[in-house]
């Protein structure tokens, strides 16, 4: 993957996070905009009312009483033939969580920016992923960025395969650690974006002179063919994104056609293989330069689109490694993190099944330590199979001294 | 498109499922219904306010008459057009069977 380097270029502007993500929003040019505030994602529509106000992004700035209106506001614009964004975090898309089913279901190429945050209660404002897998049913394409460069090219993406297979988008990027960096960026010219991302040419919008209902009441013997058609778009949508990030590639020059697009690797041929998401990937590649040295082989594989979830691409990617440990900051309670199970699942049909342990780690935006991410490397070393649940899944950051219950999990 | 008897009818699943307009006029939606207006003739003043407020579109101008109705194919029973009618022409009455 094409990283930013340290001292910017000519083209590169060092600004936050939630001002680059927004400046790359106004290149794409959306019609409408639909804007609540909610940490720590509110600097992107900050931003963008400010460019609004200043002239220099035309778009209709809408501004709401709720989250579920935000969603609301896009839909209605959706429907009407507009392209159009907003923003959010956390509590505000479990606020948004009924619209956007709808907006999946109207087939509406909605993008969001989604600052991720953990859920409450307790109360936190800080980053993990349980606010984006709690989506993850609804039927919106999901990506996870790993710095800012990524968090401005997957909204770019995002609109160019959600308009061609008609579904939302939830672009995932951590909450303060990607929000509120400081990061040299690549901000993309509307010329460059006009080339990328031609206009959007709905099939249908709303339209006084042709009525007609859009998501319209589905009787028990319509609905599930409905579903099923959201289930197509999403396997076709591989190929698109395939397809997307080549011609990224040849506009902007950033390469991201590793695996199709749908996975960047670090050493990904590694007999010892991690999986995680987003920025604390990080991290994870300077841990394993420091392993590497020391003759242990552990590599990276950083899943950037989880919905479609890459199926294919994960069993080329993990199907040989002798174990893979999986670093999650989201878990399903009751069963486990959600992305192991899912990987998994994934390599269930695969000739080779490696042993799979999952940490549960970085939740709520508690640092995630370089000496933590080797014990995990060497957990993984260790694991093999037949293992209990006990022995698949552990808590690496658990302060048991806090608990009540002893935390004999 | 056109409007059919039955929007359901031949249906195929388009993009977003849109469809013709009226599917809601097909779904009779007020079979759960607790309480049903009933319109004193003399009391009414075919003001309208009942037809304004009604969320399901169930109160109707009475052909030929001076005077609304309900459809009681569609009104709920949510007691609205009672609080809103200005000559409190309307009485919600059990429904029974
Ligand atoms: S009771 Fe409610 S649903 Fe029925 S006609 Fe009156 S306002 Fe409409
Ligand atoms: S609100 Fe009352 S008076 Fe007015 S039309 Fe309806 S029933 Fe008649």
């Amino acid at each position: 993957m094409a990283k930013a380097e340290l001292n910017p270029s000519d083209e590169q502007q060092v600004m936050k996070g939630t001002s680059a993500v927004a400046k790359g929003v106004m290149a794409a040019d959306p019609d409408v905009i639909s804007a609540y505030p909610i940490t720590p994602q509110t600097g992107v529509v900050e931003k963008l009312s400010e460019l609004v106000a200043d002239g220099e992004l035309d778009s209709e700035f809408i501004k709401v009483d709720s989250e579920f209106n935000a969603a609301s506001t896009c839909i209605g614009a959706s429907a009407a033939g507009a392209r159009a964004f907003s923003a959010t975090s956390s509590q505000g898309l479990k606020l948004m969580s009924e619209p956007l089913f709808t907006a999946a279901g109207m087939r509406l190429p909605i993008v969001m920016a989604v600052a991720n945050r953990s859920l409450s209660a307790p109360l936190s404002i800080w980053a993990d992923h349980t606010d984006a897998f709690a989506e993850r049913d609804g039927g919106m394409l999901q990506f996870h960025a790993e710095d800012v460069q990524e968090a401005i090219d997957h909204v770019l993406m995002g609109f160019r395969v959600a308009e061609q297979v008609n579904l939302p988008v939830l672009s995932n990027f951590d909450g303060f650690i990607l929000t509120h960096v400081q990061e040299p960026a690549d901000i993309p010219s509307e010329e460059e974006v006009n080339e990328f991302l031609p206009p959007r040419d709905p099939e249908f919008t709303l339209d006084p002179s042709d009525p007609k209902t859009m998501g319209a009441y589905a009787r028990p013997e319509h609905w599930t063919e409905a579903r099923y058609e959201i289930q197509a778009a999403m396997m076709e949508s591989k190929d698109v994104w395939a397809k997307t990030v080549e011609e990224f590639k040849e506009v902007f020059g950033r390469d991201y056609t590793e695996y199709n697009g749908m996975i960047d690797t670090y050493h990904g041929d590694a007999d010892y293989r991690l999986v995680a998401l987003g920025s604390m990937c990080g991290t994870i590649r300077g841990v394993i330069d420091q392993y590497r040295e020391q003759g242990v082989d552990v590599g990276l594989v950083r899943p950037r689109v989880h919905r479609p979830f890459p199926t294919e691409e994960i069993r080329a990617a993990l199907g040989d490694a002798e174990a893979v440990g999986v670093l999650t900051k989201e878990m399903s309670p009751g069963y486990e993190s959600a992305l192991a199970g899912e990987i998994k699942g994934t390599l269930y049909h695969a000739e080779n099944q490696p042993p799979i342990k999952s940490f549960v780690i970085g939740m709520a935006g508690r640092d995630i330590t370089a000496a933590e991410i080797g014990a995990m490397i060497e957990e993984t070393m260790e694991a093999s199979h037949p293992m209990t649940f006990d022995e698949q899944e552990s808590w690496p950051q658990l302060r048991e001294e806090l608990l009540q219950t002893g935390g004999d999990n | 498109m056109s409007q059919s008897e039955d929007p359901y009818e031949d249906l195929t699943i388009t993009t977003g499922a849109v469809v013709e307009p009226n599917t809601s006029r097909v779904n009779k939606t007020g079979s759960w219904r607790q309480f049903k207006p009933v319109v004193d003739p003399d009391a009414c003043i075919a003001c309208g306010q009942c037809d304004t407020y009604c969320p399901d579109q169930a109160a109707k101008p009475v052909e030929g008459k001076d005077l609304y109705g309900f459809d009681l194919d569609y009104c709920k029973g949510c007691g609205i057009c009672d609080e809103v009618c200005p000559t409190d022409a309307i009485e919600m009455i059990r429904e029974e069977k």
